[in-house]
């Protein structure tokens, strides 16, 4: 095969194609029953993209109902103690609701009205994008139904209570391994018996076209701040990018804006108990390609093509794929992707509530393990934005397990 | 294919087309299903391929695909079964359905190539729309397999012609928006969606999803050339497993009757 990675394009910020293809991935692998909704979806956000009155109404519920931006704090102890890099988190953690899972929610419920949607599905791990959705579903006073893994909703219970509080109907799947990849399964066959009033609201930059370009385009919010932050913050761009990657949103969020600077950016996916032991959630390193959930990506699986379970101690990071956007990057060597043990996320987690007083996300601990790793060798000078992309309490449950406390 | 189709309409009968998935509940017990489905009324066999995450799939195939993967189907081994059944069997057209990625990850080109081999008549792939024709369909028509596309409520007429451009052997109507052995359409729903389809093809026309009943059957081919069922016989396969999920002796024949009742109501 010829190595793609010679051909290195003008601008890594043009993509998708017309055919919703990012190099080879990407695509619509999906029934035919749902293609002509797929269709009318990427008609109504070509148009709405366009629309001036769009932006404005997402900018000032952006601002107004989320609290964006988001600020760009620079962590001074955890600065400090590492010894090197000057280390920033985004703080996408304090928006309305937890996590950067809003930024999106709110483009597509925006659009969803638009289309005139009378109710709204989502999958969700975690439960962040659930919580997000049945958020704004109440805002909006559409009716909203959450499919949620049985494995999840244990994990994750404070969630699932939260969502049924905003009004969501909550919905368990036990099929398969009972996680995110069912929940999306279901969310689809869903959507498929509801074609006529339904739009579905995916929570992550995966899926058929339009959504992985969709997702990305609502969580770009996040760099196209820090771009502005930074400059006003230190007159200068960062040198260093590092987001944790489930799906990949809020990585994607934060580094598109930046592909076509000299910035060194790292996406860091879930090793879970280790690479080698096969229990873990990194698609890029431990996959290869192949098509599940309408996109061509890299995947978890056997040889025979069927989808095998991931894990990692982060609910939100617990998915055999990846957006396909990240596999085109990771094979244009435009960005680099690395993989953190659920040990290691649980030892930054630690260190993060001690340096900083902020308790972080299981998933954002992921990517401080590899800011940890990184920053120390660098320079004093030298510049590393992380996303903080959501905040932790949903997980004390799961750490003061993890650590052998009873609550 | 052509020819099957072709004997049903000189014949004035409907057609029964039956689905089951490879390997369920095991190879041997799928095998000999397999074999016997045509002496009890199968004029087309739709074998399924299984996967792990069968997205346009109700619960009852959803089990029948976990089912035969635990007892340790594979591709290969779908395509062996095919090849087996075709030393005792040259007639009865057999139709490959499933998901692209085992595919995929076989190789488009070594599938099309060991499929022809093995006899297999057609594929129907359903999350590979015209959109993605490139991937397989071109490949498999290329080699002279049917492609056989599926029609769903949701086709309108500006869509149609793309969905039956490289449709070829027949059209598998869905009569429902929706996922396998769910809900079901009555006559009145799918004659009107029937006639609009016949306006843009010559193609037979099968019709499938909800369908379980021998009434059914006989209702639907009033309408349509022929009538698929599939979840129902899942379903019977799975009623006639022990404790253990392991096929009782009669599982087989329990099948095959079920298969013939259906049958019974094309000759009325």
């Amino acid at each position: 095969m010829v190595s793609v990675k010679s051909m290195k394009p003008e601008t890594y910020r043009s993509g998708p194609d017309e055919s919703g293809h990012f190099g080879i991935f990407g695509g619509r692998f999906v029934a035919e029953t749902l293609m002509p909704l797929i269709l009318s979806v990427e008609e109504a956000y070509t148009a709405a993209r366009q629309d001036p009155e769009f932006q404005r109404d997402f900018d000032y519920y952006a601002k107004h109902y989320i609290g964006r931006p988001s600020p760009l704090y620079f962590a001074q102890s955890l600065t400090r103690e590492l010894g090197g890099a000057r280390i920033y988190f985004k703080r996408d953690e304090l928006n309305h609701t937890g996590a950067h899972k809003i930024n999106n929610t709110l483009g597509q419920i925006l659009l969803a009205r638009r289309m005139g949607k009378k109710r709204i599905i989502a999958e969700t791990g975690a439960g962040q994008h659930g919580v997000a959705t049945a958020t704004v579903c109440a805002l909006f006073d559409l009716p909203c139904v959450v499919y949620m893994g049985d494995t999840d909703i244990e994990r994750q219970s404070p969630n699932v209570f939260r969502m049924k509080l905003l009004g969501a109907e909550v919905v368990p799947v036990a099929s398969g391994t009972a996680t995110l990849k069912d929940a999306m399964n279901e969310a689809l066959r869903d959507w498929v018996a509801n074609v006529e009033d339904t739009f579905y609201i995916i929570g992550t930059v995966a899926g058929p076209h339009p959504y992985p370009a969709m997702v990305r385009d609502f969580q770009s919010v996040i760099g196209r701040e820090v771009k502005k932050q930074i400059v006003e913050a230190e007159g200068q761009l960062p040198d260093t990018l590092v987001a944790c990657i489930g799906g990949g949103s809020n990585a994607m969020g934060l580094f598109h804006p930046f592909l076509d600077d000299d910035v060194r950016m790292i996406g860091v996916e879930a090793a879970g108990h280790g690479i080698a032991t096969g229990q873990h959630a990194a698609s890029l390193t431990g996959g290869r390609p192949g098509v599940l959930h309408g996109n061509r990506t890299y995947l978890l699986q056997n040889e025979d093509g069927q989808i095998t379970d991931a894990h990692s101690i982060s609910a939100g990071l617990d998915y055999p794929g990846i957006g396909p956007e990240h596999s085109w990057l990771h094979e244009m060597g435009r960005v680099e992707y690395v993989s953190i043990t659920d040990q290691e996320a649980l030892d930054a987690f630690k260190t993060c509530c001690r340096t900083e007083g902020i308790i972080p996300a299981l998933e954002p601990a992921h990517a401080l393990a590899h800011v940890e790793k990184i920053a120390g060798p660098m320079d004093r000078d030298q510049i590393i934005v992380m996303n903080m992309c959501g905040r932790g309490d949903k997980d004390v449950f799961t750490v003061a397990d993890a650590l052998g406390t009873k609550l | 294919m052509a020819r099957r189709f072709e004997a049903l309409r000189a014949a004035g009968r409907g057609g029964l087309v039956t689905f089951v998935t490879a390997g369920d509940p095991d190879l041997d017990s799928s095998a000999a299903l397999l074999r016997q489905l045509p002496s009890v009324g199968a004029d087309v066999i739709e074998l399924g391929m299984p996967f792990s995450d069968p997205m346009a799939d109700g619960p009852a195939i959803q089990a029948s695909s976990q089912r035969a993967l635990a007892a340790g189907m594979t591709l290969a081994k779908t395509l062996a079964m095919v090849g087996t059944f075709r030393e005792g069997d040259d007639k009865t057209p057999v139709i490959l359905m499933g998901y692209f990625n085992p595919i995929y990850q076989y190789g488009s080109q070594n599938f099309v190539e060991d499929a022809v081999a093995a006899g297999v008549d057609g594929l129907i792939i359903v999350d590979l729309p015209p959109e993605e024709d490139d991937e397989l369909c071109h490949p498999a028509m290329t080699a002279g397999l049917h492609w056989i596309r599926l029609v769903t409520p949701t086709t309108d007429d500006r869509r149609m012609p793309t969905v039956l451009k490289n449709t070829s052997g027949f059209v598998y109507y869905v009569s429902i928006a929706g996922i396998t052995g769910t809900r079901s359409a009555s006559a009145d729903v799918i004659r009107p969606a029937l006639r609009r389809l016949n306006q843009h093809t010559d193609l037979p026309v099968a019709v499938g999803f909800g369908i379980r009943t021998p009434e059914q059957v006989g209702e639907v081919v009033n309408d349509a050339d022929a009538a698929v069922v599939g979840s129902a016989l899942v379903r019977e396969i799975e009623r006639n497993l022990d404790d253990q999920g392991n096929a009782t002796q009669g599982m087989v024949d329990q099948v095959l009757k079920r298969v013939q009742g259906l049958s019974a109501a094309l000759s009325n």
